[in-house]
């Protein structure tokens, strides 16, 4: 989607910022906000791009620089610690091959870590983009990892 | 003791994107009877059911009410509501079971509020993670202005009418402290603000603000409907009423069980189950990373805003996580430690650098042998002392709460 098209959706005040954020990336085909959309942005909204660009940079579900199809955020907060969050998380970077904030060569997946997903009673647990994925086991992984390779839009 | 509820008293019965059902079992009905009465008594009947806070600091939600209702009479100016759904405590999960349950609940309980105080707008700031609750959410203030209970002036002598939109988070839990949660929605970097001035007196865009949690706003149906005498009928005298426990580690159904306040640990492990495999406690973080520690010895003690203080602990947000004992506590603290250094905004220097030498300390203390540990124990609680005593937001004088119950409770259990 063109970033016109997104931001026409919106009425042109700051208190909307974070929403637009997250639809930008959201339609992202490489998650992430460019330098053209926060341009773009900062004249919709009649502020300066260093003041988005601020924004982008200070909360950790965005990202400015170009990152994979698929953002998979493993918890790290303690509870999925101690139940087996650490082994999930290296199971995955050798499933994908790549160490944590790292994308994949087909820029397919990018690996990233979380605090708590609030989900510590289905834990370990971790999110593909805005999809949850819960009571991770290595098998489960790996199941989820090829439905996403499969698919062809950014949601399963 | 077996749950009770208030705030979950219709998760699994009702259709959560249905209002006719949501008005079918009783929906609605504390609101209009809301409207019917005095702004002013609505108030006192919230004060006078005792309800605090449900957010982590427990402050008495009347009070809060009634100081936002008079920094500026009635419609002399804007004023604003807020629900806090931004839930990143460690261990809390919570306000996700009455948004993805019962959305319409929480925004009964908006409309009572702010009707109380006179607030035209406001707004729900979620978590961005939570994709369901969002989704959630966003359908219920739907089907409230289709059937026009928002955006619509009711027929009161000073034409009543709330507009209602989501705000999200993007993975900031600082974010969750009220003052930097305004900043958030004001669409800027999450720094906090100093207190004073409170969100009562100079909130959102710089206006009065009625801020509140999740579950606070799912608690007021149900004192307007049937009283604060009968909502006092539950808890205990300085914790009135129910709480939801997000309940979490080694137990065989871990989830959220809403009880009445005055708990104790041990019925909340039972209501959850009990032990997994049935390996005993070893220690219980309650009320997330910013919680305190207790041991196998504590079970007995009743949950409520009072009590943890006398174990030298906080109450928190309802978190319950509980370590068996084949558990590493020393791998716990380091979680913990590492959550608040990435945590951290940086603005203060005592914080940021404080936060990560604490992370660096604790990952150092796994390997030492335990008569230095102890030392070290030590040295991180000097150092969480003067990071608290430096810093300017809350979440600078959290890391103080686990690293000295640790020490208090479980220094002979590493
Ligand atoms: C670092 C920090 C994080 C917080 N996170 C949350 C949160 O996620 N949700 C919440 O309701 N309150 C949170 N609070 C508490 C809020 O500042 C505020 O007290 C609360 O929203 C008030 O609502 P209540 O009166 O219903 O408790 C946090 C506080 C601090 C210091
Ligand atoms: S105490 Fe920490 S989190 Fe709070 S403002 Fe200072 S640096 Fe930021
Ligand atoms: S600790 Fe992982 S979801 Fe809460």
């Amino acid at each position: 989607m063109h970033i016109q098209d997104i931001l026409v959706k919106y009425e042109a005040t700051p208190d909307k910022l974070l929403n637009i954020l997250h639809d930008i990336q959201n339609q992202s085909e490489q998650s992430y906000i460019s330098e053209s959309d926060i341009s773009a942005l900062a004249k919709y909204l009649n502020t300066t791009k260093a003041a988005i660009y601020g924004v982008v940079e200070y909360y950790s579900m965005f990202s400015a620089q170009p990152r994979g199809k698929y953002v998979i955020r493993v918890c790290k907060s303690p509870i999925c610690r101690m139940l087996g969050g650490q082994d999930m998380l290296n199971f995955i970077q050798s499933a994908l091959n790549i160490p944590t904030n790292e994308t994949d060569a087909e820029k397919l997946f990018t690996l990233e870590v979380s605090e708590c997903l609030g989900h510590c009673d289905k834990a370990p647990v971790m999110m593909v983009n805005d999809e949850l994925h819960v009571n991770l086991t290595p098998e489960k992984i790996d199941s989820i990892l090829s439905q996403y390779r499969q698919n062809k839009t950014k949601k399963l | 003791m077996i749950e009770t509820k208030i705030a979950l008293k219709n998760a699994g019965k009702i259709a959560p994107d249905s209002l006719s059902e949501y008005e079918s079992v009783g929906g609605l009905n504390a609101f209009r009877k809301a409207l019917k009465m005095e702004p002013l008594d609505v108030l006192k009947s919230i004060n006078e059911s005792g309800l605090r806070g449900r957010g982590g600091a427990g402050f008495s939600a009347g009070l809060k009410g009634k100081f936002t209702d008079e920094s500026m009479c009635r419609y002399c100016g804007q004023k604003y509501i807020i629900c806090n759904a931004d839930e990143g405590e460690p261990g809390t999960f919570k306000d996700r079971a009455i948004m993805e349950n019962d959305p319409h609940l929480l925004i009964e309980g908006m409309l009572i509020a702010a009707w109380a105080i006179g607030a035209t707008t406001g707004f729900i700031y979620i978590r961005g993670e939570y994709t369901d609750s969002i989704q959630k959410i966003q359908r219920a203030l739907d089907n409230y202005y289709t059937e026009a209970w928002l955006g619509k002036t009711f027929d009161t002598d000073d034409e009543f009418k709330l507009d209602l939109e989501i705000r999200l988070g993007a993975g900031s839990y600082l974010c969750g402290e009220e003052l930097t949660l305004i900043e958030s929605l004001e669409g800027k970097r999450g720094y906090p603000r100093i207190k004073p001035p409170f969100p009562a007196q100079h909130g959102l865009w710089q206006k009065p603000t009625l801020v509140h949690n999740v579950e606070t706003f799912a608690h007021m149906p149900f004192i307007i409907e049937n009283g604060a005498d009968m909502y006092r009928q539950y808890g205990t005298e300085n914790s009135p009423g129910t709480k939801i426990f997000s309940i979490s580690g080694d137990l065989n159904r871990p989830g959220n069980y809403e009880t009445e306040m005055g708990v104790s640990l041990r019925e909340l492990i039972e209501i959850a189950g009990g032990m997994k495999d049935d390996i005993p406690v070893k220690a219980i973080l309650v009320g997330g990373a910013a919680g305190s520690f207790v041991s196998d010895e504590h079970l007995d003690i009743s949950l409520c805003y009072d009590s943890m203080k006398k174990v030298g602990g906080v109450f928190g947000s309802g978190a319950i996580m509980v370590l068996n004992e084949t558990r590493n506590l020393l791998d716990f603290m380091a979680d913990i430690m590492e959550f608040f250094k990435h945590e951290s905004c940086g603005k203060c220097i005592p914080c940021r650098v404080g936060t990560a030498q604490l992370a660096l300390m604790a990952h150092e203390i796994k390997s030492l042998d335990k008569d230095a540990v102890y030392v070290r124990l030590q040295k991180m609680q000097s150092e969480a002392e003067y990071i608290a005593a430096n810093s300017l937001c809350p979440l600078g004088a959290s890391p103080i709460i686990p690293i000295s119950s640790f020490n208090q409770h479980l220094k002979d259990k590493i």
